[in-house]
């Protein structure tokens, strides 16, 4: 069975385009999260448009990742966390019981912040995502590997060596892996959790070209504690600050002309 | 900016940066005085003093620009210390060509050195320069003070600046057309006062920096403008 081509084509609703033209990919509302008794986001309200990139910043702790978590329903996993409020997806509410959770991870793909490659080939590591969705000949299937190579930047330097094992290639090769795995399954938004922090500045330039590269097809919401990235690689950000979202909007507006005190302070390194 | 950066030694180069401005802007208000001083005294000695002391603004410019350079290199400013940076660099632009046009003046009067203009026609542009060195001082004020009110007021005030040149120039028209001999120095005076005048233009240049250094945008509002000395004054003064 092929789920991964028989996912419904979404009814867009006029709620779900701006003036501006951007379709709301992901719409948040009033979403509140607990870990246990601890509510760690507070009444969040956000968009994430179609074709563009949202950055996500704030000091330690103050939910970005844990917002992110929340898209791909990756909380599920552990106990004692609840997550409460909107997060329509297509217009569909992903935090429904309903929801199906694979299907859901499938269109919802992520990268972490250290690389995480399976200990199995290259080739492997991509093949080994599709294979869980769709039953494809070999032909076709060294395609689609190829491919995913390819949008993750990383054909040239693997293309002879794609039986060698993922962990022997060096940590930002091992991201673009990762990359190149999350595209393969032709999710439809993705998910960056700080996915520079653990690479030097080449190979950080290298996933920020990517970033670029990837936006147009899809989705991408991006968590990042360095600024500067942030502003050179989203369209929209959100700062976010003890569970809250302080502020949210046009990234070069963010950086030049915060509205918010505690952005601007945050921004300029006066506090966090 | 009342909190200060987490690294410490970023507030100090904001600072040294506002200091320098803040130096160069005295620098070339003295200038400025002195040009026009030594025009009204007919001092050349004073002319030749305000000629060499322009090297120091030159110089402060150049610091302050390398300054600049090395904190975004190193600091990668955002928002307001971004714009506290570009701020001191265009400051450091305007202050540097009114320390320019200054000695333009003090070059004129060491040209100037065997006519004598009458007294009437210097008081003109005296009155120019102390109209211009009030607007200068506000605005150097509101930098200092990050006072967006005061930037407003001299970005205004340059209105009487410029209806000032345009009366000076009718008044040095009619002295030429008297008297052939005349034309020479009121050439000379003429520049003077054009310099003086756009010395008020870089006045106002300034408090738009200012208001876009606090306010993150530039002034909406058109500028009122009273200079119609190109045009009018010399087709005959009917528009």
């Amino acid at each position: 069975m092929n789920s991964v081509a028989s996912f419904t084509v979404p009814t867009v609703t006029r709620e779900q385009v701006t003036a501006d033209g951007l379709y709301k990919k992901i719409d948040v509302s009033n979403l509140d999260f607990f870990y246990g008794d601890h509510r760690a986001l507070k009444t969040i309200n956000v968009s994430l448009y179609q074709g563009r990139v949202t950055a996500f910043i704030g000091p330690s702790g103050c939910g970005k990742s844990t917002l992110l978590r929340i898209l791909n329903r990756m909380y599920d996993l552990y106990p004692n966390q609840r997550a409460t409020g909107d997060v329509m997806l297509d217009g569909e509410n992903i935090l429904s019981p309903s929801q199906d959770i694979n299907l859901l991870r499938a269109k919802v793909g992520m990268v972490f912040q250290k690389p995480t490659p399976f200990p199995m080939t290259i080739y492997e590591n991509i093949a080994f995502g599709i294979r869980l969705y769709e039953k494809l000949p070999k032909s076709e299937l060294d395609d689609r590997v190829k491919h995913a190579l390819e949008r993750a930047a990383l054909w040239n330097e693997v293309k002879d060596k794609l039986g060698a094992n993922g962990q022997s290639l060096s940590g930002g090769q091992q991201q673009r892996l990762c990359i190149a795995r999350t595209v393969a399954v032709r999710p439809e938004v993705i998910l960056f959790d700080e996915p520079c922090s653990a690479l030097d500045p080449i190979s950080t330039a290298k996933i920020e070209e990517l970033i670029d590269e990837l936006k147009d097809d899809y989705t991408i919401a991006i968590v990042t504690h360095n600024m500067q990235q942030a502003a050179r690689v989203s369209d929209f950000t959100a700062f976010m600050y003890l569970g809250e979202l302080i502020e949210y909007g046009e990234t070069t507006k963010i950086f030049t002309t915060p509205n918010d005190r505690r952005t601007q302070d945050y921004i300029t390194g006066r506090f966090g | 900016m009342n909190e200060q950066h987490t690294t410490k030694a970023f507030d100090g180069d904001l600072q040294d940066l506002a200091r320098m401005v803040a130096e160069m802007g005295g620098l070339a208000e003295k200038q400025v005085a002195d040009s026009v001083d030594a025009l009204a005294k007919r001092d050349s000695a004073l002319a030749q003093r305000v000629t060499q002391a322009d090297l120091m603004i030159d110089t402060l410019q150049h610091e302050i620009e390398e300054k600049a350079v090395l904190t975004i290199a190193r600091r990668q400013p955002m928002a307001v210390d971004l714009r506290e940076i570009v701020g001191a660099l265009r400051l450091a632009n305007d202050l540097e060509r009114i320390g320019d046009l200054a000695k333009n003046i003090a070059k004129r009067v060491i040209a100037l050195n065997d006519e004598f203009p009458p007294a009437r026609l210097i008081r003109g542009v005296e009155h120019m320069t102390d109209l211009v060195l009030s607007q200068m001082k506000l605005v150097l004020d509101a930098y200092a003070r990050r006072d967006v009110t005061k930037a407003m007021a001299v970005w205004r005030g340059d209105e009487e600046i410029d209806a000032v040149c345009t009366s000076v120039f009718r008044e040095l028209l009619t002295y030429m057309m008297e008297d052939p001999r005349n034309i020479t120095f009121c050439i000379h005076l003429m520049f003077c006062a054009k310099n003086i005048e756009r010395m008020g233009d870089h006045a106002t240049n300034i408090a738009e920096t200012v208001h876009y250094v606090i306010e993150g945008r530039p002034i909406a509002d058109p500028r009122p403008k009273g200079d119609t000395t190109t045009i009018a004054a010399l087709i005959g003064g009917e528009r």
